[in-house]
């Protein structure tokens, strides 16, 4: 009895001691779920979830260049303290997502992520993401679901990339209105963001009045892409439409040349494929093609490439550099908003308030335009969609990136 | 009567199976194929332009299958990192190519342009094909036959990522040649000139290897290590000579069959095209009797024209979904219908016990 009377006013001390070393009353976390404490002479941790390996690595490769150009725009620094950029590879796959995730999550001094990738990434990694209280703004994300409360949407989950379902209906609307087709093929290649794409698009295109005549995929991998647009052929379809990736729809479109039935036929693509390489990459069969993406303009995005091309050398290699840029920018901000500093320079991280900062963006001045989060994340307007018309000046010039022929 | 008993003794459940197996799976094909030729959606020529271009890529797949089938055949072992051998002569070539072509040269000489091309990447794959073997195969030679094959897998990521590093994860597309741009026509049927070209200098490059292993005496050292390893080295041969000798040829072809089939597909070069052909051309190489020089080269072209029109003769017959995504599906059940078939593939010889 005597023993443990004295092991509890021991414990006491204990605990009066280290309350007293850590500053008495000055920082303490009151948030809900948590806060990161950052020591004085410690970085401030975010990090990458995106595809770096694989054969979608251009596209997160294209992401971690603009978030390594907007940690540099600061010096490496916020608050006085060096910012430390982790990161995994998620392999544009559900399980790459998960592992990933699971690794990030295990980590407490992460305060924030940008990522994924890929939607399929982001559908089995943000659950996890979310229950650990992290945030997490993704450049390219553009599946619908994502940021849908009925879908699989959580808490902690933006996106600076645009919403398909507005992608998906300003190509459908230019394709009917605007090149006056009335029949259209779509190809997807069974990723979640090709197949809802192509979703939206013949759907609203059948809403319009038109005629979907075949919907069919491809595998990632394939380089024969002849079967398939034989069949697309046997309809002569007005619009083609194939939101995919490269390299398979530099195939799409070079071997679609090569079939009967699609000597009429417009090619459309979408933000998947544009990027510096894919008209070069496809040649002549390129030209006449039209692409819908984000609406990237002005002097701001001709500096960061500017700023892309002195540390990296050349061209980005995909087209969502600059929503990393600006996810990037979100996040830092938002820490900067929220963050209490002690006065031996500790700094705490309230998470809530965090995620509620990055929620109440509003009239950011981003370089993909201006951005404003709603409640369930989508923090791009959809308006800053354009759709773009591949000429010979891109294929054979060198030209990038292609003049937008109409914006919504 | 007693007879009919006798043999019915010794049919098992396992071979009823089968039986029932491939009865299915020949009515699927059968069924599929009449509804697709009966519903009239596609023209004779149609079928005939796609047989060719399935011929043009299946002449690719039997390049790289050569090189899976030379390695078995002698030291019983798959080289997985084979379909990296290919990449790494198509992706180091294709910058050399885009010079040639900036310079003029490529359109201007194309043959000779080509020619040398195809040397540099023969070269490049074949170097990377003995390297392979001395690093990361030799020291393994008397090991169970399972650590090659994991060391494989592993050669081939290493392989993947270090050209990664040496040329970026971008893609890149080999340049247009204008004297292969062209189509001609036979009958109602138009052909383009590539797919031809692409056949023809594959089918050149495999009756040299043909030639190289049934008429030289190399070849006849070849043959026989692939015989008897320990036999062959009594007799005089030296062993580590002729396995370098087959790997160096083995990358020789895959290195040529980079570019043509940069010529053939010009598009989405980058450090990850060699994991698929390299499948493909395992598959066609099992298919036509691993270890096998000749099984190889059909192997390859079948696949290549199972490929190109099974999914709209068969799979669109029978209303399946998605009928193009399955296209591998085609060509993994054409790979277990031949086994259930004919086990040794279609011009393989049954292994002795010894070998197998």
């Amino acid at each position: 009895m005597k023993r443990i009377a004295l092991l509890l006013l021991a414990a006491l001390l204990f605990t009066l001691a280290l309350s007293a070393c850590s500053g008495g009353d000055e920082l303490v976390c009151e948030d809900a779920i948590g806060c990161v404490t950052v020591a004085p002479d410690e970085p401030i941790t975010i990090a990458y979830m995106l595809t770096i390996s694989g054969a979608t690595a251009f596209l997160g490769e294209d992401s971690r260049g603009g978030i390594q150009i907007a940690i540099d725009d600061r010096g490496g620094k916020l608050l006085d303290h060096d910012i430390n950029l982790k990161g995994e590879d998620s392999g544009c796959s559900a399980e790459g997502g998960q592992t990933a995730a699971q690794k990030l999550a295990a980590d407490t001094q992460i305060v924030g992520i940008i990522g994924s990738s890929c939607s399929s990434e982001a559908t089995a990694g943000l659950p996890i993401i979310s229950e650990a209280g992290m945030l997490m703004i993704s450049p390219s994300n553009t599946a619908p679901a994502l940021t849908d409360k009925e879908g699989t949407w959580h808490p902690g989950y933006y996106r600076t990339a645009h919403n398909d379902l507005f992608q998906g209906r300003v190509a459908a609307d230019y394709a009917y209105n605007e090149l006056g087709a009335r029949t259209a093929a779509t190809i997807h290649d069974g990723s979640p963001y090709a197949d809802g794409l192509q979703g939206v698009f013949a759907n609203r295109f059948k809403e319009l009045g038109g005629t979907i005549t075949f919907q069919g995929a491809v595998n990632v991998g394939d380089t024969d892409m002849r079967p398939i647009l034989t069949n697309v052929g046997a309809d002569s379809p007005d619009v083609l439409y194939f939101p995919i990736f490269e390299p398979e729809g530099n195939f799409i479109a070079a071997q679609s040349k090569e079939v009967a039935g699609l000597e009429n036929t417009i090619l459309f693509g979408a933000d998947g494929l544009l990027s510096e390489s894919f008209p070069s990459g496809t040649g002549p069969a390129a030209v006449g093609m039209y692409l819908s993406g984000p609406y990237v303009e002005g002097d701001a995005y001709q500096q960061l490439l500017a700023k892309w091309d002195a540390k990296f050398g050349g061209p980005p290699p995909s087209g969502f550099h600059a929503h990393a840029y600006d996810a990037t920018n979100i996040l830092l901000d938002a820490i900067e908003k929220v963050a209490l500093k002690g006065d031996d320079g500790t700094l705490l991280i309230p998470r809530q308030a965090l995620r509620d900062a990055v929620t109440a963006t509003a009239g950011f001045r981003g370089v993909t335009g201006t951005l404003a989060c709603n409640e369930t994340g989508d923090c791009a307007t959809g308006e800053a969609l354009g759709i773009y018309r591949i000429t010979d000046a891109e294929v054979s010039g060198g030209n990038w990136p292609p003049e937008a022929v109409w914006t919504p | 009567m007693e007879d009919l008993r006798r043999r019915l003794d010794g049919v098992s459940w396992v071979d009823l199976f089968l039986w029932g197996l491939r009865i299915v799976i020949i009515l699927l094909i059968a069924v599929g194929a009449f509804n697709t030729l009966t519903s009239g959606k596609y023209t004779i020529t149609t079928w005939i332009s796609l047989s060719i271009s399935g011929l043009a890529q299946g002449s690719i797949y039997a390049l790289i299958a050569l090189g899976y089938t030379l390695v078995y055949g002698i030291l019983l072992m798959i080289n997985f990192a084979h379909g990296e051998v290919f990449m790494s002569g198509a992706f180091t070539t294709v910058f050399i190519a885009n010079y040639f072509n900036q310079t003029g040269f490529l359109n201007t000489y194309p043959l000779l342009a080509i020619l040398i091309l195809m040397v540099i990447a023969a070269l490049v794959s074949m170097s990377v094909a003995v390297l392979l073997e001395r690093i990361a195969y030799r020291p393994l030679r008397g090991a169970p036959r399972l650590v090659p094959l994991i060391t494989a897998i592993g050669a081939s990521f290493f392989l993947q990522y270090s050209f990664r590093g040496f040329y970026g994860s971008g893609f890149q597309t080999y340049p247009t040649v204008t004297a292969l741009s062209g189509t001609f026509t036979v009958g109602k049927v138009t052909i383009p000139v590539v797919q031809v070209v692409v056949f023809f200098a594959a089918i050149a490059l495999m009756s040299g290897l043909y030639w190289l292993v049934e008429r030289t005496k190399m070849g006849k050292s070849m043959r026989a290590v692939s015989e008897d390893k320990e036999v062959a080295a009594l007799m005089g041969i030296d062993i580590n000579r002729v396995i370098v000798f087959t790997f160096a040829i083995g990358g020789l072809l895959a290195g040529a069959a980079g570019v043509i089939n940069g010529l053939y597909r010009p598009q989405g070069v980058y450090f990850f095209m060699g994991f698929i052909p390299g499948i493909k051309a395992f598959t066609s190489a099992v298919l036509g009797g691993i270890g096998s020089v000749p099984g190889a080269m059909l192997g390859g072209l079948f696949l290549g024209v199972i490929e190109s029109i099974g999914p709209n003769l068969v799979l669109e017959g029978l209303g399946i979904d998605g009928a193009n995504q399955l296209k591998d599906a085609i060509a993994f059940t054409m790979l277990v219908l031949v086994l259930i078939f004919r086990p040794q593939g279609i011009l393989g010889e049954r292994l002795s016990e010894k070998k197998a």
